[in-house]
């Protein structure tokens, strides 16, 4: 194992992020605190509780699952994608370092990126609304399973991509629709049957019920059920970068 | 740190890099290299000469493990590059053709992450020193994008030796670099050279291979023509030419020198005797005396040594006539 090598990449992966800390940190929480604005205030004064939690209370875990979600996608698949594209990963291919050192290091860096900026919005949030924490093991647990599963996933669409346009597909029509429809702003339980039954098709939805749970008791999935399917989007990532690996896709010629 | 190179006979200098029929196909189906098969020995400088598109990248960047061969194999040191990869490319220092670095680190920071990227424990007394070397101590806390192009090449090379490595790629060192800078590219790989580094450059310049390789290898098409001796290729290679300018210029050849096969330029007032520099009789002799017998009056003599230049031309139009079916 090349430690020397995994530990300078997360280091200087993590550097770039705080060299650039506008970008990196405060625009994802001013971001937060506007939805939080937006949503916690002007809704917030028409549905005074969900599910017996006051609704700016009751958003605050679907607006920190939001920006861990996009921010782990954002900062994994760039984090690949730009030395290939300035050509600046020869460096890391010519290197005494398997696949899963570059894998760890870069991923290590995005997930733990996002998670700093899921701690930041929590410590946010707790100036707008008074915040408790019913299981906070769990919380910490769904938060960096999230952290991680994702990265992963951004970590593979910054291999895929080959363009700026493609990176940014996926992000923009998959993931932030199924994010905001996944129950971030509002209970499954509010919706209409037919909605419903449709919005369980959404793995966003286990995700955000799992870890709302983890702060409220309350949850529209149970959460044996969240935690499966987090597992198994982390598998299926896994599975996906292994065969990568086997593959040497789209990193060497 | 370093692993030592593995060797069967002692007795024998074993190469420091050895490849074996080596191919590359790309995806899209180019063939890149065809059958290359190369020895390059401990502290040599080896010059891999030829055009655009030769495939001299393409055989660098396979050495060093960014690109998969598709046939043949490659030790360095001893080692296998893919079985023994952790071992051999901590051997080997690549300094890439284009100018790719990052944009907002500084000068340090790229230095410490290219050491430890390579699995060497920090070591701040070295890297100062080849910055000092490369005359960039100024400029370590610098930030890459406010670097000028030769200073960014000096980076890479900082790089590529922030691990101590034993053999050096240069891929095409003085690209677009100006006769100045150049100069001081060579005496660079020469420096590099006497601390014990074993140097294989890449270049389209004949005279830069001329200049400071020992060896030189011509690459075309993917095939590697000849590797040879820069001194021997010139011998072999190297023929000389006798110009003799006349005083009075000539419509034909004199018959008694119609034998000597000159050529006559077409102003009629120079005659051109190419011969063989290493052949006991060159002939030099028994022309100017036939010369003189005809009664020419000789204005002036020189001789021209054929380049490098001159030899890959040869080389290259013999191979491309020869393939032609
Ligand atoms: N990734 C690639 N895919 C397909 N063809 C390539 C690729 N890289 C290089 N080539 C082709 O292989 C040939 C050799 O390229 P290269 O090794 O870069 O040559 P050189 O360095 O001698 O200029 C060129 O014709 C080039 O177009
Ligand atoms: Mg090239």
């Amino acid at each position: 194992m090349n430690t020397y090598a995994i530990r300078v990449i997360y280091k200087y992966e993590m550097l770039r992020a705080f060299e650039t800390i506008a970008q990196s940190f405060a625009s994802p929480v001013l971001s937060t605190a506007l939805y939080f604005v937006v949503f916690g205030s002007a809704i917030g004064g028409r549905i005074q509780t969900v599910e017996g939690v006051p609704y700016g209370a009751f958003i605050v875990p679907g607006l920190m699952m939001l920006a861990i979600l996009t921010q782990s996608i954002a900062n994994a698949s760039f984090g690949i994608y730009f030395p290939k594209f300035t050509g600046t990963i020869y460096e890391v291919l010519s290197a005494p370092i398997s696949f899963i050192e570059i894998l760890i290091g870069y991923v290590g860096a995005a997930a733990t990126k996002s998670f700093i900026i899921g701690l930041i919005i929590l410590g946010t949030a707790g100036f707008f609304v008074p915040l408790h924490i019913a299981h906070p093991f769990w919380m910490l647990a769904f938060l960096i399973l999230t952290c991680i599963s994702f990265s992963l996933f951004g970590f593979i669409i910054g291999l895929w991509a080959t363009n700026f346009e493609k990176l940014q597909l996926i992000p923009m029509l998959v993931i932030t629709p199924l994010v905001f429809l996944g129950g971030s702003f509002y209970s499954v339980s509010m919706l209409p049957p037919a909605w419903q039954t449709v919005t369980l098709f959404n793995p966003v939805v286990y995700l955000i019920s799992g870890f709302r749970w983890s702060f409220f008791e309350v949850a529209d999935v149970s959460v044996g059920l969240s935690l499966f399917m987090v597992l198994i989007f982390l598998a299926i990532c896994l599975l996906i970068v292994w065969w990568i690996f086997r593959t040497g896709y789209r990193l060497k010629q | 740190m370093n692993p030592e190179p593995k060797s069967a006979d002692a007795t024998v200098p074993s190469p420091i890099v050895s490849i074996a029929n080596v191919s590359k196909t790309y995806t899209n189906g180019y063939q890149a290299l065809k059958n290359v098969s190369l020895d390059i020995q401990r502290g040599e400088i080896l010059a891999l000469l030829g055009p655009n598109g030769a495939g001299k990248t393409t055989l660098i960047s396979t050495i060093c493990g960014i690109v998969n061969a598709s046939t043949g194999s490659i030790t360095v040191g001893g080692y296998d590059i893919e079985a023994d990869y952790r071992i051999t490319r901590r051997m080997i220092g690549l300094v890439p053709q284009e100018l790719t670095l990052g944009a907002f680190e500084k000068v340090w920071h790229t230095l410490c992450f290219s050491r430890g990227l390579f699995g060497k424990v920090p070591d701040p007394g070295y890297l100062e020193k080849v910055l000092k070397d490369l005359s960039l101590w100024e400029k370590k806390n610098s930030i890459l994008m406010s670097l000028s192009g030769g200073m960014k090449r000096r980076v890479l090379i900082a790089k590529a030796l922030a691990h101590q490595p034993s053999v050096l790629f240069l891929d095409e060192p003085t690209a677009g670099v100006d006769v100045e800078l150049r100069k001081d590219m060579w005496a660079l790989v020469q420096r590099l050279r006497e601390s014990g580094v074993t140097i294989i450059l890449t270049t389209h310049y004949i005279e830069e291979a001329e200049a400071i390789a020992d060896r030189v290898g011509i690459i075309n098409h993917g095939e590697l023509l000849l590797v040879d001796d820069k001194q021997a290729l010139m011998r072999k290679l190297g023929k000389r030419q006798f110009i003799v300018e006349l005083e009075k210029p000539i419509t034909v050849l004199p018959v008694s020198l119609l034998m000597l096969k000159l050529d006559l330029s077409l102003d009629g007032c120079r005659m051109t005797y190419t011969y063989d520099p290493h052949h006991t009789d060159n002939g030099i002799n028994s022309l100017l005396q036939a010369i003189n017998e005809s009664g020419l009056v000789i204005k002036d003599v020189h001789t021209t040594k054929t380049s490098l230049e001159e030899i890959f031309v040869g080389l290259v139009k013999n191979k491309t006539t020869q393939t032609r079916p």
